[in-house]
């Protein structure tokens, strides 16, 4: 694949906020529509959450994740949308440059009209991090198993005990019962459950396996791999309570204490972001603080359902194909000014058509060598000479004016842009 | 047929690797023995990282001498190695006017161990020089000598020169006992077979004295593990720009706060006697007491910024110093015993042992010298231990060219510390290859970000598998028993029983 | 008389269900907040049904496992049955979502079904 210098709308991350947001970009007009995604294939973390229960708002459907997310690549592979897979999003400017690395393609620079960031969200890891004991290996994110599980094929653990009630944990419980794995315990510090109440019913209830409010982890056993948790319960203030502690043998700990936007990049961009959500401010189009700067899913806040992420990717990738339509509109109307012979430099560097209509124009340059003898100081487009004067020399030290006006508007319209050359009239 | 090595190397923390790179200098066969899978895994892989300026060792004992000598060599050391080291200065802060003779004390004692460069400044110019420090500072004693590095870098780094230069190493390889011929080592057994060697270097950190015991060696010397325990701080959160320490007390070198060569602050260490050598499991009381001992110096750090916590043993010795008239008792044993022939003997290495490592490998050339072991520099011998690209911290334009030459490097596997296959490629075949997580953990920072390698991890195990052409299961976090993976999703084998 | 307690799991709204019984009659439902729920607690109290996913083996896939799920619900208790049906197979690459991955499993009625593509390596 070629990859252009310019493209109309940039989406970074192929989840389905992302997907839904580049397929509603190119509905809306945008031509030059492009995704990037770090992984290798499309469809973001909806390809490891194999269990049903999606789609029931957009399709009507009870869908496992793979099937939601297929619907949408399949939709954004055929209306023509360029996609870069195995590729990452290094850094984004405010100017809407971003720089991608992969191993394909190489370090690339690509600048957007509009950018839509849909980098979807991470998992927190900080609750294990102040646990005393030693750092064995078998402690993982509930979502770092689910891709093992799921996708590479491999049980990292027959034994497991799940600290916190989030739905990934939950739904982990059941998909290693299924496996044949035995989960022991769920442990939550607070008093009430934090996922959906349909995944305890379905995921741990069916199965029998035990969900304790207000306990915590209170010490990890084990020096290579787990061996055992230290389970504590927790008052109100979640101090723990002496003698209710019970150790239990377990080969693997699953962290499952929630999901947080991922946000690096947007900061590089100089999106400011929210404190309480951890995603960007946006307005109601999903526009951040950066002019034609947009973001979608659970970039974000994080959603419970993927539907409303869905629809979230559609309002942004209209909103951002709008913004492009009129950048590229404005961008189109300035044609750049070059310098030619003997000019070193001119300002401005560009100049917008339709503003030669209402004034008079002075474009200021200097010269790279002095030429002591009179010269010809020459504007043209490829093909027409638009004016030209002269000096009786020019000298680096300085500045030369030549001045545009009114009456050569339609001329100025012919160009593609204008050169300006200085040069002694005896070589005319 | 038994290997035979001329000089054999056990232990290969920072000690053991600097000693084998000094070594790989001369003609000889060399041998370096860890019983565990990857160097720098023993106290190397958890201390402050402070190469100290010298100012707290007794003046006299060989520890002072180590330190002084040693910290003077870092600047070279560097330029030939190629590791993070900063030559920061550090500063030992007093709180409050009862604090401000105790910096004189050691003024006059780093004088005395002949330490360059140290001052004395006041509060106001301590404020100035840390924003963050307690407003009732009353001055500091600054040490200009002082300096920061990654500790597991240096490690690595000597190893490669060595290994660059010729050195074996052999892993999960553990010293047993010696091969005597009367009163001469000519030998090791491991639990890996016998090795022969004309010299044997007691390297062993915290072992060092079950491996001189074994060789009828000092009965009396005891190491005492004390433990030491850190927070680390997110560097996005919280950054404090010096090195600095408490005023000393009587019991001990007390709870620093420091920046690190990475940008994160860390505090710490405590000290706690303990008994069992292998116990770097971090505690309740002693994280509190971390805690608490740090607000001392910045009162503002907030505990909700704490990314990670970790603890190390002090390879405590008794070892008395050599020199008339000091009356000291931990010293450094670095010696060549009357008793037995073919054996160097090292015991008691506690802080600053990083610091004087590079001196202390000098040390052991010099004694074998003065043994008369005819030392001849080899004519091809390379110094410099070239630095590995680090994507992270390269321009737009350089990463243009190294994904060009490269395009490896292309790809990003760690997605906080953007490590990419490239430099996961480059440790797997490293003159040390880098064969767990863990190694390549600590040699590219990957893994060490926010997400803590919730996302990297499935993916470097694949990397792993692959270049080693072993199944995924095979592949461990840091050797012994440390895998990630049991079974394949769908091999269900276990009957169902409960 | 016989009370069974559910949570209703038709919606995420999550209504506290009371399914009074007489034998194996529904007798009353109380708890519920619309018709769905009712329906719910009356097959939740004589035969729960639930959908299944899961992944099988998969021969030449870029992945080594295709995730697939039942095109509708099965009775609960036969589900450790389904799950040792999908567990015995493998399938060859390539597969398209929706392709029957085993009909009519175990006699149910339902079809275990690709939840994606899963192109050739
Ligand atoms: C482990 C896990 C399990 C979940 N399970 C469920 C569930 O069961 N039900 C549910 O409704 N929701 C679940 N969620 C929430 C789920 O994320 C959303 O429902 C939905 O997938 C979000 O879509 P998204 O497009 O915002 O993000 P994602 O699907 O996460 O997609 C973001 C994409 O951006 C890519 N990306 C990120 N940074 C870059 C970069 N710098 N360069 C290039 N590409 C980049 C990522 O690789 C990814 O493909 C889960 C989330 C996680 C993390
Ligand atoms: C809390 C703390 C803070 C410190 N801070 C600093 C500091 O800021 N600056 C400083 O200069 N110093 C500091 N130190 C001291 C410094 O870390 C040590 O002096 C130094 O790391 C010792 O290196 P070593 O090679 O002797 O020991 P180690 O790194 O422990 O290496 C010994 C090696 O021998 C191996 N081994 C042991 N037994 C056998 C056997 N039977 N067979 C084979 N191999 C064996 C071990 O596995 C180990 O890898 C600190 C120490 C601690 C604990
Ligand atoms: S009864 Fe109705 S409202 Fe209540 S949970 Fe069930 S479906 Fe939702």
């Amino acid at each position: 694949m070629i990859i252009k210098k310019q493209y109309d709308v940039v989406v970074i991350g192929a989840g389905p906020g992302g997907l839904a947001a580049a397929i509603e970009a190119k509905k809306g007009g945008a031509d030059d529509v492009l995704v990037i995604e770090r992984d290798v294939e499309l469809g973001g973390i909806l390809l490891q959450c194999i269990h049903n229960g999606f789609g029931l708002q957009t399709f009507k459907e009870d869908l496992p994740g793979p099937e939601y997310a297929q619907r949408y690549i399949n939709e954004a592979k055929s209306l023509g949308i360029s996609f870069l897979m195995d590729t990452m999003v290094m850094d984004v400017t405010s100017q809407r440059k971003l720089y991608l690395s992969s191993r394909d393609f190489g370090y690339v620079e690509v600048d957007a009209h509009a950018i839509v960031l849909a980098m979807g969200c991470r998992e927190r890891t900080r609750a294990q991090v102040r646990l005393p004991g030693y750092r064995p290996n078998g402690v993982f994110t509930a979502g770092t198993a689910q891709r093992w599980v799921n996708v590479e094929g491999y049980m990292p653990g027959e034994k497991f005990v799940i600290l916190g009630s989030g739905d990934i944990g939950m739904i982990m419980a059941r998909r290693l019962t299924f496996e044949g794995a035995h989960v022991e315990r769920v442990l939550e510090i607070q008093s009430y459950l934090s996922g959906l109440s349909r995944n305890y019913v379905q995921c741990l209830e069916d199965w029998g396996i035990p969900l304790q409010l207000n306990h915590t982890i209170k010490k990890i056993i084990g020096k290579n791999r787990v061996e055992a948790i230290e389970s504590v319960a927790v008052d109100e203030k979640w101090n723990f309570i002496p003698g209710t502690e019970e150790i239990i043998p377990c080969d693997t700990l699953l962290l499952s204490v929630g999901l947080i936007p991922e946000n690096e990049l947007s900061k590089k961009a100089g999106v400011a972001l929210d404190p309480v959500t951890g995603g960007p401010f946006v307005d109601e189009h999903f526009q951040t603080n950066v002019p034609g700067i947009f973001a979608a899913g659970n970039v974000v806040h994080v959603y419970d359902l993927v539907d409303w992420v869905s629809l979230a990717g559609v309002e942004a990738g209209r909103s951002a194909a709008e913004f492009a339509l009129a950048e590229k509109e404005r961008s189109a109307r300035y044609i750049p000014l070059v310098p030619g012979k003997n000019v070193r430099y001119i300002v401005p560097h560009k100049l917008d058509k339709k503003a030669l209509e209402k004034g008079d124009i002075s474009l200021q340059m200097r010269v790279t060598k002095p030429i002591e003898e009179d010269v010809w100081l020459e504007v043209h487009g490829e093909k027409n000479s638009i004016v030209r004067r002269s000096e009786r020399y020019v000298r680096p030290g300085e500045m030369v004016t030549i001045v545009l006006k009114p009456r050569m508007a339609a001329e100025v319209e012919k160009a593609g842009r204008l050169t300006v050359d200085i040069y002694p009239k005896s070589e005319a | 047929m038994q290997e035979k090595y001329d000089f054999i190397v056990i232990g290969a923390g920072v000690v053991g690797c600097m000693i084998a790179r000094w070594l790989s200098r001369y003609e000889g066969r060399v041998l370096v023995i860890e019983k565990q899978a990857d160097v720098g895994m023993g106290t190397t892989a958890a201390n402050t990282s402070i190469v100290h300026a010298g100012y707290d060792p007794v003046p006299g004992s060989l520890k002072a001498r180590m330190n002084v000598k040693g910290n003077a060599m870092w600047d070279q050391l560097k330029a030939e190695l190629n590791f993070a080291f900063v030559r920061s200065g550090d500063y030992v802060v007093a709180i409050g006017e009862e604090e401000l003779p105790a910096l004189d004390t050691l003024m006059v004692q780093g004088r005395k161990n002949g330490v360059p460069g140290m001052m004395i400044i006041n509060g106001a110019e301590m404020r100035a020089r840390e924003k963050n420090i307690n407003p009732n500072v009353s001055g500091a004693l600054w040490a200009s000598t002082g300096g920061i590095c990654d500790c597991f870098q240096v490690n690595v780094a000597a190893g490669e020169s060595a290994a660059m230069n010729g050195v074996e190493f052999r892993f999960n390889t553990a010293f047993e006992d010696f091969i005597m011929e009367g009163d001469r080592i000519i030998g090791i057994k491991t639990n890996q077979g016998d090795f022969l060697s004309r010299w044997v270097v007691n390297a062993a950190g915290l072992y060092s004295d079950v491996v001189m015991h074994k060789a009828g060696v000092r009965p009396e010397f005891k190491i005492q593990p004390r433990k030491g325990e850190y927070f680390v701080f997110d560097r996005a959160d919280i950054q404090i720009d010096n090195v600095l320490f408490p005023v000393p007390s009587d019991a001990g070198k007390g709870i620093m706060v420091t920046n690190t060569v990475h940008g994160n602050t860390i505090i710490g260490p405590n000290a706690q006697i303990i008994d069992d050598k292998e116990d770097t499991s971090t505690t309740i009381p002693g994280m509190d007491e971390i805690w608490e001992g740090s607000q001392k110096l910045i009162p503002s750090l907030d505990r909700r910024h704490v990314i990670a916590t970790f603890a190390g043993l002090r390879a405590m010795g008794n070892g008395p110093c050599k020199t008339p008239g000091v009356n000291y008792n931990k010293d450094y044993i670095i010696e060549i015993p009357e008793n037995v022939r073919g054996f160097v003997n090292l015991g008691g290495i506690e802080s600053p042992g990083l610091a004087s490592s590079p001196a202390i490998a000098e040390e052991v050339i010099d004694l074998l010298k003065d043994a008369g072991e005819d030392l001849r520099e080899k004519k091809d011998w390379e110094p410099i231990r070239p630095a590995r690209p680090r994507y992270r911290d390269m321009s737009h334009k350089d990463r243009q060219l190294l994904v060009e030459m490269d395009p490896q490097f292309g790809r990003v596997i760690c997605r906080c510390e953007n490590v990419t296959e490239g430099e996961i490629l480059a440790e797997i075949h490293a003159p040390i290859p880098a064969l767990t997580y863990d190694a390549i953990k600590r040699r590219t920072w990957l893994g060490t970000g926010r997400c803590q390698g919730g996302f990297d991890m499935p993916r470097v195990v694949a990397i792993l598998s692959r270049e080693l052409g072993v199944s995924p299961m095979e592949i461990t976090k840091r050797g012994h028993s440390s895998e990630y993976l049991v079974r394949k999703t769908k091999d269900l084998e276990i009957a169902d029983d409960n | 008389m016989e009370e069974k307690n559910f949570i209703c799991t038709a919606c995420p709204m999550g209504c506290k269900l009371i399914v009074r019984m007489e034998g194996d009659e529904v007798v009353k439902i109380l708890g519920h907040r619309c018709r769905k729920g009712e329906t719910y607690g009356r097959q939740e109290a004589i035969a729960p049904q639930r959908m299944v996913a899961s992944t099988v083996r998969i021969a030449n896939g870029i992945h080594p496992l295709l995730p697939v799920y039942t095109k509708g619900s099965i009775p609960k208790r036969k589900i450790f049955e389904v799950l040792e049906k999908i567990r015995a197979i493998e399938v060859p690459a390539p597969v398209k979502a929706e392709d029957v991955i085993i009909a009519n499993v175990i006699g149910t009625g339902v079809d275990v079904i690709a939840s994606r593509d899963m192109p050739e390596k």
